[in-house]
């Protein structure tokens, strides 16, 4: 169609001329995504620091230096130490609970099957409805009297009758008892990320060669000895992905801990993002707040280098 | 005997997927379940919560689309998400198509940068974007969402765009160049039409990523009449401590399933987006 470029002299001066602006078009373009992320990202980050090193209050924003005295106060507070607790054990509980289900889950939907549309639609509802919506789904599912789990436990008589397993009570309690409440939030960051994670592990799965397993079978490498040595180490920088991912997503979340439990009861379910904003918005502290949501920070930064190494190595597969 | 084995492996396919389409629409078969029921079978915990035990009813709806705020948030979200998308596709389809024509050395760092930034989280930069909103007179306002939004929504789509510019050859362009037209003029009506798929799938993201978002509408908005979906159902149905488990349900039902099911078409582009483009 077309032919190669003939060079002649004024054409490669013309090409130089175009070069040189289109160095200058191409820096026009990027530069209002450049200056609005430095703008809306780069100078609030920023300030965050400030205020985390000042004592700002909503009521006095001005910035006096205090000096680390926030982050101090931060650490001997034990509803913080709580909070940074619970943020690991709820990320760390949840996502590896995520990977394995995600992996069996994305292993059953390679498969061709009769409405498969509708079960993927389904699937993957508690990631593509707004989080904050589905969760007070769940607030119901959960209610201290008219839970529908309950429900089933007193009628196959597991509760609610003297001497049954969970207890004579006609209710558990999810929201309202420690155990019970930080398994439900987990149990809810799990129905969220998995859906994502099942389908960044599909895109992995998908992208492992088809003669490579055939190839494994015709040597008569069993099912295990395929998924052990062929599948799993192909698919590992993409899990690692799916499981990074899934890491930002919980341990920043506020959503869930805000709409099921506040925190409660009595800042047993409490996580870093809630106590943010308990302290930072409702409480006025400005400068706590941005302390104690700076305490993500260093795991952000770690999971972002992870990412991008992870990224290079599936290329390079 | 293979026959039977196949047949068993399918039932255990069919079990297992069931299972976990059970799992993640359950909540959502639940609002439907409290959305048309009557109060009194609603609170009687000896009914069997799972059927109907009483006829139907349309009562909740009725409230929550007369009596509430119900309609103003769907409104609210509506302008917001449109507003976000044009900010978006203003800012991020130019930065998008010079990262992908033009990214050498500088340019590819500049590109995971930009990538990086989707990672700071909202919960970091809350605080001070309430203040910097605040100090711009726009609390309580809408426009503070759509000043904000983007900061999720331009890093993101910058990087699914970019994907896409990339996949399409620049012959195309250099050939629309020599056949006359401009820089600007091949990439406006030679490469964003071929990328129309691209553009679209920013859009849906820019509306349903404003729509999902929830810690800044909550920091920013304390009115009932400016808040969006996703803060207006769970905080606002709600009469002094009495949840209106009916109304409730039936908001975040209604507003649920519409961008769930434009999303569900979209979410292998998402993905890919995630994956940055190295699983093809």
């Amino acid at each position: 169609m077309t032919g190669p470029p003939v060079s002649n002299p004024a054409a490669d001066g013309a090409r130089a001329g175009l070069l040189d602006r289109e160095g200058a078009l191409a820096k026009l373009m990027i530069a209002p995504a450049i200056l609005y992320i430095v703008a809306m990202i780069g100078v609030p980050f920023v300030l965050a620091v400030l205020y985390s090193l000042s004592d700002a209050t909503t009521g006095d924003p001005s910035l006096t230096f205090v000096g680390l005295r926030n982050f101090g106060a931060a650490l001997e507070d034990p509803v913080f130490r709580l909070s940074l607790w619970n943020t690991v054990f709820f990320t760390l509980a949840s996502q590896c609970i995520v990977v394995l289900l995600s992996r069996l889950l994305a292993t059953a939907l390679l498969k061709n099957f009769r409405g498969k549309g509708l079960v993927r639609f389904l699937i993957m509802l508690p990631w593509t409805a707004p989080i904050s919506l589905g969760t007070i789904g769940w607030l119901w599912m959960l209610d201290s009297i008219f839970s529908p789990i309950d429900w089933v436990l007193r009628y196959v008589g597991l509760l609610g009758v003297p001497g049954a397993l969970l207890g004579a009570g006609t209710n558990l309690y999810y929201l309202g008892i420690p155990g019970l409440a930080i398994s439900s939030i987990i149990l809810v960051d799990v129905w969220r990320i998995l859906p994502l994670a099942t389908v960044i592990q599909l895109a992995g799965l998908s992208s492992i060669p088809k003669d490579l397993l055939e190839a494994a079978e015709v040597d008569g490498a069993s099912p295990w000895r395929r998924t052990l040595m062929i599948t799993i180490p192909l698919t590992l920088p993409i899990t690692s992905i799916a499981f990074l991912f899934g890491v930002v997503f919980t341990f920043t979340d506020l959503v869930v801990v805000y709409v099921l439990t506040r925190g409660g009861p009595v800042h047993t379910t409490q996580v870093l993002s809630s106590w943010t904003f308990f302290k930072g918005i409702e409480g006025g502290d400005l400068a706590q707040g941005a302390a104690i949501s700076l305490f993500m920070f260093p795991v952000l930064a770690a999971v972002a280098i992870l990412i991008l190494r992870m990224a290079r190595r599936t290329e390079v597969v | 005997m293979p026959n039977m084995r196949k047949l068993a492996g399918r039932g255990g396919l069919y079990t297992l997927l069931g299972a976990f389409a059970f799992f993640g629409a359950f909540p959502f078969y639940w609002m439907v379940i409290a959305t048309f029921k009557t109060d009194h079978d609603l609170f009687s915990p000896l009914n069997n919560p799972f059927l109907f035990n009483e006829p139907p009813t349309l009562d909740h709806l009725k409230v929550l689309l007369f009596e509430t705020h119900f309609h103003t948030y769907l409104t609210n979200t509506l302008w917001v998400g449109l507003a976000v998308v044009i900010i978006t596709l203003v800012v991020a389809v130019p930065a998008a198509y010079s990262l992908a024509r033009w990214a050498r050395g500088w340019g590819e760092m500049l590109g995971i940068g930009i990538f990086l930034t989707y990672l700071v989280p909202p919960t970091i930069l809350f605080i001070p974007l309430s203040r910097f909103t605040s100090s711009l007179g726009l609390q309580e306002s809408l426009w503070s969402l759509i000043l904000v939004y983007p900061t999720f929504t331009i890093p993101f789509c910058t990087w699914l765009l970019m994907g896409f510019f990339k996949t399409i050859p620049k012959d195309i362009e250099e050939q629309a160049m020599i056949d006359g037209l401009s820089r600007f003029g091949a990439m406006s009506k030679v490469v964003l039409p071929l990328s129309i798929s691209g553009v679209l799938t920013v859009v849906v993201f820019a509306f349903t990523l404003s729509m999902h978002e929830f810690i800044y509408a909550l920091t920013f908005i304390s009115v009932s009449a400016k808040k969006t979906v996703s803060i207006g159902v769970p905080t606002e149905l709600v009469r002094g401590d009495v949840f209106q488990w009916g109304s409730l349900m039936a908001g975040a039902l209604i507003a649920s399933l519409p961008v769930a099911v434009v999303y569900t078409f979209f979410l292998d582009r998402f993905v890919a987006g995630f994956t940055m483009g190295a699983v093809k």
